[in-house]
C-alpha cells in the first residue's frame, strides 16, 4: 500500500481570475491574474518556484500547446513547466503533478496553474473539438449536454422516477447554485433564477434547458504548494493540507460492455473510496463539511452527490429538494457557485474548486463564509459518463 | 434452370406530399395544380444510391443467408455518388460479401439494371449467384414536374441457378442512341426533350420491338403475360404501350407513381420485387424498361417463390412511410436550400483514408470482436478486451452486428450541434448478444426513442466532406417498427 499523500503538502498561496465572459483579457491577461494573487498569497518571490504544472484543455482557441505559454506570460525563471490535460479535469491533474513534485522532495515549492480562453470562437458553448482521424469515422458528432442528459434518462429509469420529478429536483440544483454565485464577485453568473425560470428554459438536450447547462467562461485559478516545515518557516499559519488526491480513469467497460447502467459515474465512485481511505474518512455523510462538485451539467451534480456516498444510491433527489446540499444545508455543495455560475474555465476549473475550499477553510470567503468548515472535498470531472476521468481532492487544516 | 433466386427493396421513410410543392411553387408554377396528388419517396438527408441499395440488399438477404454464396455485384444508379472509387465496392464492404468476387458500377442509362440482370444472368450460369442492386436519388430543379414525379428508392435481384423462383425465359436489348434526356457528369439535373416526341418516336416505335423479340424468341404469346412492368412518368403510357404489344390492359402493374414516385434505374426491379410479393406459380413477368434504348426480359414465377420472401419487401416499405408537408425540409437535403448553419458547421470533415482502410470491416461492415474466452463484444475491436479485473489480449475474434437489434440503454435529443435534420437524437444501444455502441438514431420523430426502445441497424452518410467531395458512412439505429404501425 503506498503511504499517500495525507498532510505532506500545503498550499501556500493560491489565486483566481475574475471568470465570465472576459472580452478584455487574454488568456496571457489570465494567467497574470490568477498567478499575481497567488504569489502575493504565497509571499513569495518567482525565483523561490521549483517547478510548475500548466493545465489548459482547448489549446487551438486558447493558449496554443505545451508549457511554453505559461512560462512566457509569467516570466517565470527559465523552470520545468510541464503542460497536462485531461479534459475538463486538468486543473486537478496541475495541482496533483505540483503536489506530487514536492511531496517527493523534488521540489520545495510548485506552482499549479490553469487557464482557458473559450471566448474567442465566435459562439456559444464549448468549442467544437477534433477527437482523432478514428473517432470521427463512427462515433456520433456528439456534444457534452447530449452525453450527459443520458444520465437523466438512465437514472429515471433505474430508479423508476419520473420525467417531471427529476426535472424539479435537477431545477433545484440551478436554483441552489445561481443564489451561491449571486454572493460571488468573481462568479460568471450572478443573478438568482427561480425554479419556474429553469422549467420553462429552452431545450438545449433533452430533458437539459439552458440553466440545466454550466457557464462556459474563460478564466484562470493557480495554486503554489509546498511542505509543511516549509510553510511555517515562511510564516505560514492556519495551514490548509491535502488530505487525498484521487484519479480514476475509465478503461472503456462502460462504453463497450453492456454492464453499466448509465445513470452513475463508475470512476467517480472509485476515487472516491480511495480518497476518502486516503484521507481516513469513514463516514463521507457526517464528516465532509462542503463541496464543489463537477456540475456541468445540473443532472451531473445530483447523480454525483451518491458518487460521492454523501446521499443513499437513488436517494439524491430527495436529499436535493430536502436542501440538503444548499448553502444553509448540511453540505454545503458549490457555495461559490460552481461551474453553473463561477463558470467554466475547462483547464482551470479544478484549481477554482480547490480554491474555494481554501478560502472556506481560512475564513476568507466574505459574504458566504460557511461557520466552521473542517473538511472540503472537491470533485473535477473530465469526458463524459460514459468514459470519462474522476478526480476526488480533500483538504482541510493541518494540525501544528 | 436459370433465374430470380431473391429480391428485395428499399423506400425511404419521408414520403413528400405533393401538394405541399405545388402550393409553395404555386406563384411560380400554377401549372402543376393538377399534380397535387399524393406523396413521393425521398431519402433523408444522409441517404444516397449507396445507403439504398445497401438497405434493398440485406431487406433481400436478411439475416441469416450465407452471403458467401454471391458471386458478383452490379451496383445500377445513374445517381452514383463516387466516379470514382467503386461505389459497388462500398456496397461490398456494408454487407461483408467476399473480397474474391467482382463488384461492378453499371450506370449511363434508366435501363441500366436490366443490363446488369442480362448480364449477371449469363455469369450465374458458370460462376454462382449474381447480386444486382439498383437504386436512384434523383436531383431535379425546384419547382419543375420531375421534383413531382421522382422518388428515391431502391430494388435488389439474386440471380442464380439453385433455388430459383422465377425462371428467366429470355431478354432482348436495343441500344439506341435516343436522347429523352441527358446528364453531363458535371451536370446537377437532366436536361429533358419534349415529351410528345419522347412518348411516340422512342416509348411508342423501340419499345414494341424490344417486348415483340422476347415474345417471339421464348414462344409466348402478348395475351399470355400476367403481369407487364414498365415504368414511366408519363401518365397512362405503360397502358398504351401494353395495347401496343398486344398485352392485356389486366396485366399493367401499378407503377406506384401515386405513393412514391419514379425511382429512375431502380424503378423496373422496385415494381418487380413488388411483383414478386404477389406473383402466382406459372404467372409470366415481363419487365421491360426505356433508356439509350429498350430492353424486355420476361420470367416465369415457379413454386419456390414463397421461400424467397424478402424480409420486410415493397408492401411493407409502403406503409412505413410518413408524410413530410414541409417542403424546405426535402429542399434543404437536396442542398437546394442553403440553410444557416451557424459556426459549428463549419468543421472540417476530412477523413483520414489510411485509417478508414485499417478499420473497413468495422467502420463499412460494423464488425465487431467477440472474446472468444469470455465471450463479451466490444465495438470498435481491440487488441486488449475490456474485461473487469481479466484484460485478455488477442482474444476477439470478428462478430458483425448489423443483422442484430439492440436496446436503447439512455439517448438525448440536441439542438447545441449543426446537424442536418435537428435534433440529432442519439445514445447508447445494447446489441442482443453483447455489446455496446454510442450510436446516432435516424428515422425517428418525438416520442419514439425511449430508454428499452428496440432498435434495429441502418448504414447510413455519417458524415459529408464538402470541400473535398468525400462521404463518409457508417451505421445508425433505427426503432424497429411493427407492420402497419407507421404514423401518417
Amino acid at each position: 500500500m503506498p503511504s499517500g499523500i495525507k498532510d505532506k503538502v500545503v498550499i501556500l498561496g493560491m489565486g483566481c481570475s475574475r471568470f465570465g465572459e472576459r472580452w478584455d483579457a487574454s488568456p496571457e491577461d489570465l494567467m497574470v491574474e490568477a498567478y499575481g494573487e497567488a504569489m502575493a498569497d504565497a509571499g513569495i518571490d518567482p525565483k523561490q518556484l521549483d517547478a510548475a504544472w500548466f493545465s489548459t484543455h482547448m489549446s487551438d482557441v486558447g493558449t496554443g500547446r505545451g508549457g511554453l505559454p505559461l512560462s512566457i506570460a509569467l516570466r517565470l525563471p527559465n523552470i520545468g513547466v510541464t503542460r497536462v490535460e485531461n479534459f475538463c479535469a486538468g486543473g486537478t491533474e496541475a495541482v496533483r503533478g505540483a503536489v506530487y513534485a514536492v511531496a517527493s522532495g523534488a521540489c520545495d515549492i510548485a506552482l499549479a496553474l490553469g487557464v482557458e480562453k473559450l471566448k474567442d470562437t465566435g459562439y456559444g458553448g464549448l468549442p467544437v473539438a477534433t477527437v482523432g482521424t478514428l473517432v470521427p469515422q463512427w462515433y456520433p458528432n456528439a456534444v457534452a449536454p447530449a452525453n450527459f442528459a443520458q444520465l437523466a434518462t438512465a437514472y429515471r429509469r433505474k430508479h423508476r422516477v419520473d420525467a417531471d420529478t427529476l426535472k424539479r429536483a435537477i431545477a433545484h440544483v440551478s436554483v441552489k447554485s445561481h443564489a451561491n454565485g449571486a454572493k460571488n464577485a468573481k462568479a460568471h453568473l450572478r443573478k438568482p433564477i427561480t425554479e419556474e425560470q429553469v422549467l420553462a428554459a429552452p431545450i438545449i438536450a433533452e430533458p437539459l434547458g439552458l440553466f440545466d447547462c454550466c457557464g462556459v467562461s474563460d478564466g484562470a485559478a493557480a495554486a503554489i504548494v509546498t511542505r509543511p516545515d516549509i510553510a511555517r518557516a515562511l510564516g505560514k499559519r492556519d495551514l490548509v493540507a491535502f488530505k487525498a488526491l484521487q484519479l480514476s480513469t475509465s478503461n472503456g467497460w462502460e462504453m463497450h460492455s453492456s454492464q453499466w447502467d448509465g445513470s452513475y459515474f463508475h470512476t467517480t465512485r472509485i476515487a472516491a473510496k480511495r480518497a476518502y481511505e486516503e484521507a481516513g474518512i469513514r463516514a463521507p455523510r457526517e464528516q465532509v463539511s462542503m463541496l464543489e462538485v463537477h456540475d456541468c451539467f445540473s443532472v451531473t451534480e445530483l447523480v454525483t452527490m451518491e458518487d460521492l456516498y454523501l446521499s443513499p444510491e437513488g436517494g439524491a433527489v430527495k436529499d436535493v429538494m430536502d436542501g440538503v446540499f444548499d448553502a444553509d444545508g448540511r453540505i454545503p455543495c458549490q457555495i461559490d457557485g460552481g461551474l453553473k455560475c463561477f463558470g467554466h474555465p475547462v483547464g482551470a476549473s479544478g484549481v477554482r474548486m480547490l480554491y474555494e475550499m481554501y478560502l472556506q477553510l481560512q475564513h476568507r470567503a466574505g459574504a458566504r463564509q460557511l461557520p466552521d468548515p473542517r473538511i472540503g472535498l472537491t470533485h473535477n470531472l473530465g469526458g463524459q459518463p460514459s468514459q470519462n476521468v474522476a478526480s476526488v481532492t480533500i483538504v482541510g487544516g493541518l494540525r501544528a | 434452370m436459370l433465374g430470380i433466386v431473391g429480391y428485395g427493396a428499399y423506400i425511404p421513410r419521408l414520403r413528400l406530399s405533393r401538394k405541399a410543392v405545388v402550393q409553395a411553387n404555386a406563384w411560380y408554377a400554377p401549372q402543376f395544380a393538377a399534380k397535387a396528388k399524393g406523396t413521393r419517396a425521398f431519402g433523408n438527408w444522409d441517404e444516397d444510391s449507396i445507403t439504398m441499395a445497401v438497405a434493398a440488399a440485406r431487406d433481400c438477404l436478411g439475416s441469416g443467408a450465407d452471403r458467401a454464396r454471391v458471386r458478383g455485384l452490379y451496383l445500377a444508379s445513374c445517381t452514383v455518388p463516387f466516379v470514382e472509387r467503386s461505389n459497388a465496392g462500398i456496397v461490398g464492404e456494408a454487407l461483408l460479401l467476399d473480397e474474391t468476387i467482382d463488384a461492378v458500377d453499371i450506370t449511363g442509362s434508366q435501363r441500366a439494371a436490366l443490363s446488369a440482370v442480362t448480364l449477371a444472368l449469363a455469369k450465374a450460369q458458370s460462376a454462382g449467384t449474381q447480386f444486382v442492386l439498383a437504386a436512384d436519388l434523383r436531383q431535379a430543379r425546384a419547382a419543375s414536374a420531375q421534383e413531382l414525379e421522382f422518388g428515391d428508392g431502391a430494388a435488389a435481384l439474386l440471380l442464380g441457378t439453385e433455388g430459383v423462383i422465377a425462371e428467366y425465359l429470355g431478354g432482348a436489348t436495343l441500344s439506341v442512341d435516343f436522347v429523352d434526356h441527358f446528364r453531363s457528369s458535371d451536370a446537377e439535373v437532366d436536361y429533358a426533350w419534349e415529351e410528345r416526341w419522347v412518348r411516340d418516336e422512342g416509348v411508342g416505335k423501340l419499345m414494341p420491338r424490344a417486348i415483340g423479340a422476347v415474345l417471339a424468341d421464348a414462344g409466348i404469346a402478348a395475351t399470355a403475360v400476367d403481369h407487364f412492368i414498365f415504368p414511366s412518368t408519363i401518365a397512362k403510357l405503360d397502358a398504351q404501350l401494353a395495347g401496343t404489344c398486344g398485352i392485356r390492359s389486366d396485366a399493367v402493374v401499378d407503377n406506384l407513381q401515386g405513393r412514391i414516385g419514379d425511382t429512375g434505374t431502380a424503378h423496373a426491379l422496385l415494381m418487380l420485387a413488388h411483383t414478386l410479393e404477389r406473383a402466382k406459380p406459372g404467372q409470366l413477368i415481363l419487365v421491360s424498361q426505356f433508356g439509350s434504348g429498350a430492353q424486355a426480359l420476361l420470367f416465369r414465377v415457379t413454386g419456390s417463390a414463397p421461400a424467397a420472401r424478402p424480409v420486410k419487401g415493397v408492401g411493407a416499405w409502403l406503409e412505413r412511410g410518413i408524410e413530410e408537408t414541409s417542403y424546405t425540409k426535402f429542399l434543404a437535403f437536396r442542398q437546394q436550400l442553403i440553410l444557416e448553419r451557424g459556426m459549428r458547421g463549419e468543421q472540417d470533415k476530412k477523413t483520414a483514408l489510411s485509417t478508414l482502410y485499417r478499420h473497413r470491416r468495422s467502420i463499412l461492415g460494423f464488425v465487431a470482436g467477440r472474446c472468444s474466452i469470455t465471450g463479451e463484444v466490444h465495438f470498435p475491436p481491440s487488441r486488449i478486451s475490456y474485461t473487469p479485473g481479466a484484460p485478455a489480449l488477442d482474444t476477439q475474434e470478428p462478430y458483425p452486428l448489423a443483422e442484430r437489434q439492440g436496446t436503447v440503454l439512455s439517448w438525448s435529443a440536441e439542438y447545441l450541434s449543426y446537424y442536418p435534420s435537428p435534433p440529432q437524437y442519439y445514445g447508447q444501444v445494447d446489441f442482443d448478444g453483447g455489446g455496446r455502441v454510442l450510436m446516432e438514431f435516424v428515422d425517428v420523430s418525438k416520442g419514439d426513442i425511449e430508454s428499452g426502445t428496440r432498435v434495429e441497424m441502418a448504414f447510413r452518410i455519417k458524415d459529408v466532406d464538402e470541400r473535398r467531395g468525400f462521404v463518409r458512412y457508417f451505421w445508425k439505429a433505427t426503432p424497429v417498427r411493427a407492420p402497419g404501425a407507421a404514423k401518417e
